[in-house]
C-alpha cells in the first residue's frame, strides 16, 4: 500500500494534490472507491481498506482518494460545494486511470459518468443532512441549548452550518439536501456481505467476513 | 410472540450496537439504553432514529426526542408501537 496522490481541481480554476491511498502494480482492472460522507468516511475507512488489500492479493489495482477539505487535504470545507467533491472524483479516476467504481454510501451522490461499477449502502444525501442536524440537535440539548432541526436545515442552506466537526458552507448542504444517489450502477446488497451494515455503528468496527464477501465480489464481478 | 416493530427494533439496535445475532433477544423492557450504553452518542443515537424511521416507515420529530424515550428498550418499543400505529 502507498501513499499517492491525485491532481484535483479546486473552485475558481486554482487546483492542489490531494492525498490517496493506493495498490498500483499497473494492473489492467483499477478500481476507485469512493468514499462515504461526513462521519460516515471513518466508520467505513476500515472496511475499504480491508477489501483493498485484499483485492491486492487477487491481482487488482484499487484507489482510496481523500476528498478535499477532508482528512489530510489543506483545502478549506466550507467553500467546497458536493460538485467540486464530483469533479475531485472524476478528477482520480482519469489519474488513476480506473476502470471500475465502488460507490460506498454517500459516495454515491459522486459518481463520474462512463465506468461500470457498484454502488454499496446507497443513500440519499437528505437522508445524511438529516442525521447529521438530528445529532446537533441532541448535543446541543445535553449541553441545555434548544434547537430546532428544521430551523437549522433552512439556516444552513443560507448560511451554511458546522455538524459533526465539519464546517459546511451554503452551497454544500444545498447540493447535498437535493442529491439522488447515481440510478445507473447496480447494488451491492448487505445480505450479499452477511453481518451488519459498519456504518450504523456506534463504534467504529472492522469485520474480516464482510470485507472477505465483497473483495471476492468484486475480483468476480471485475474479472469477468 | 413479538410484533413486527418489536424485531424489526431488536435488529435495529444490533446493527447500531454491533451486537452477536440473537444477543438483542435478550433485551427485556427494563434493558437500559441510553446512560447505561457508552457507546451511545448523540451521533449514533442520531443513526438509530433515522433507521427506525426508514425501517418502520414512520416519521419522528424532534421534540418527541428525549432521554425517556432512550431509557429504556421498553419505552423505545413503546414509542415505536404507537408511530406505527399512527402511521
Amino acid at each position: 500500500m502507498n501513499l499517492t496522490s491525485y491532481p484535483c481541481p479546486l473552485p475558481g480554476g486554482a487546483s492542489a494534490d490531494e492525498y490517496a491511498l493506493g495498490f498500483d502494480r499497473s494492473a489492467a482492472q483499477r478500481l476507485l472507491i469512493i468514499p462515504a460522507l461526513f462521519d460516515e468516511a471513518h466508520r467505513m475507512r476500515r472496511l475499504c481498506v480491508d477489501v483493498m488489500r485484499r483485492l491486492e492479493g487477487g491481482g487488482i489495482d484499487s484507489f482510496l482518494p481523500d476528498l478535499p477539505g477532508t482528512n489530510e487535504s489543506a483545502a478549506d470545507l466550507s467553500e467546497l460545494a458536493l460538485s467540486d467533491w464530483a469533479a475531485a472524483i472524476s478528477s482520480a479516476a482519469r489519474h488513476f486511470k480506473a476502470t471500475h467504481i465502488l460507490a460506498i454510501r454517500g459516495g454515491g451522490l459522486l459518481v463520474p459518468s462512463g465506468l461500470p461499477g457498484w454502488r454499496y449502502g446507497p443513500v440519499k444525501g437528505a437522508s445524511l443532512l438529516r442525521t447529521l442536524i438530528r445529532a446537533r440537535v441532541l448535543s446541543s440539548r445535553e449541553a441545555g441549548r434548544e434547537e430546532n432541526g428544521e430551523g437549522l436545515l433552512i439556516e444552513a442552506q443560507e448560511h451554511g452550518i458546522e455538524l459533526a466537526g465539519y464546517r459546511l458552507g451554503a452551497a454544500m448542504v444545498q447540493q447535498v439536501q437535493a442529491a439522488q444517489p447515481a440510478g445507473s450502477l447496480p447494488e451491492i446488497e448487505q445480505e450479499l456481505l452477511s453481518g451488519s451494515p459498519l456504518w450504523l455503528r456506534a463504534e467504529p468496527d472492522a469485520d474480516a467476513a464482510q470485507a472477505d464477501a465483497l473483495a471476492a465480489y468484486l475480483t468476480m464481478a471485475m474479472r469477468g | 410472540m413479538r410484533s413486527h416493530t418489536d424485531k424489526q427494533l431488536r435488529r435495529i439496535l444490533t446493527d447500531v450496537l454491533g451486537l452477536k445475532p440473537g444477543q438483542a433477544d435478550d433485551f427485556d423492557t427494563d434493558t437500559g439504553l441510553f446512560g447505561h450504553l457508552p457507546e451511545l452518542d448523540s451521533m449514533a443515537v442520531a443513526g438509530l432514529l433515522t433507521e427506525m424511521e426508514d425501517r418502520l416507515d414512520i416519521v419522528i420529530e424532534d421534540d418527541e426526542v428525549d432521554g425517556e424515550l432512550l431509557e429504556s428498550f421498553g419505552n423505545l418499543l413503546a414509542f415505536a408501537e404507537a408511530k406505527r400505529k399512527a402511521a
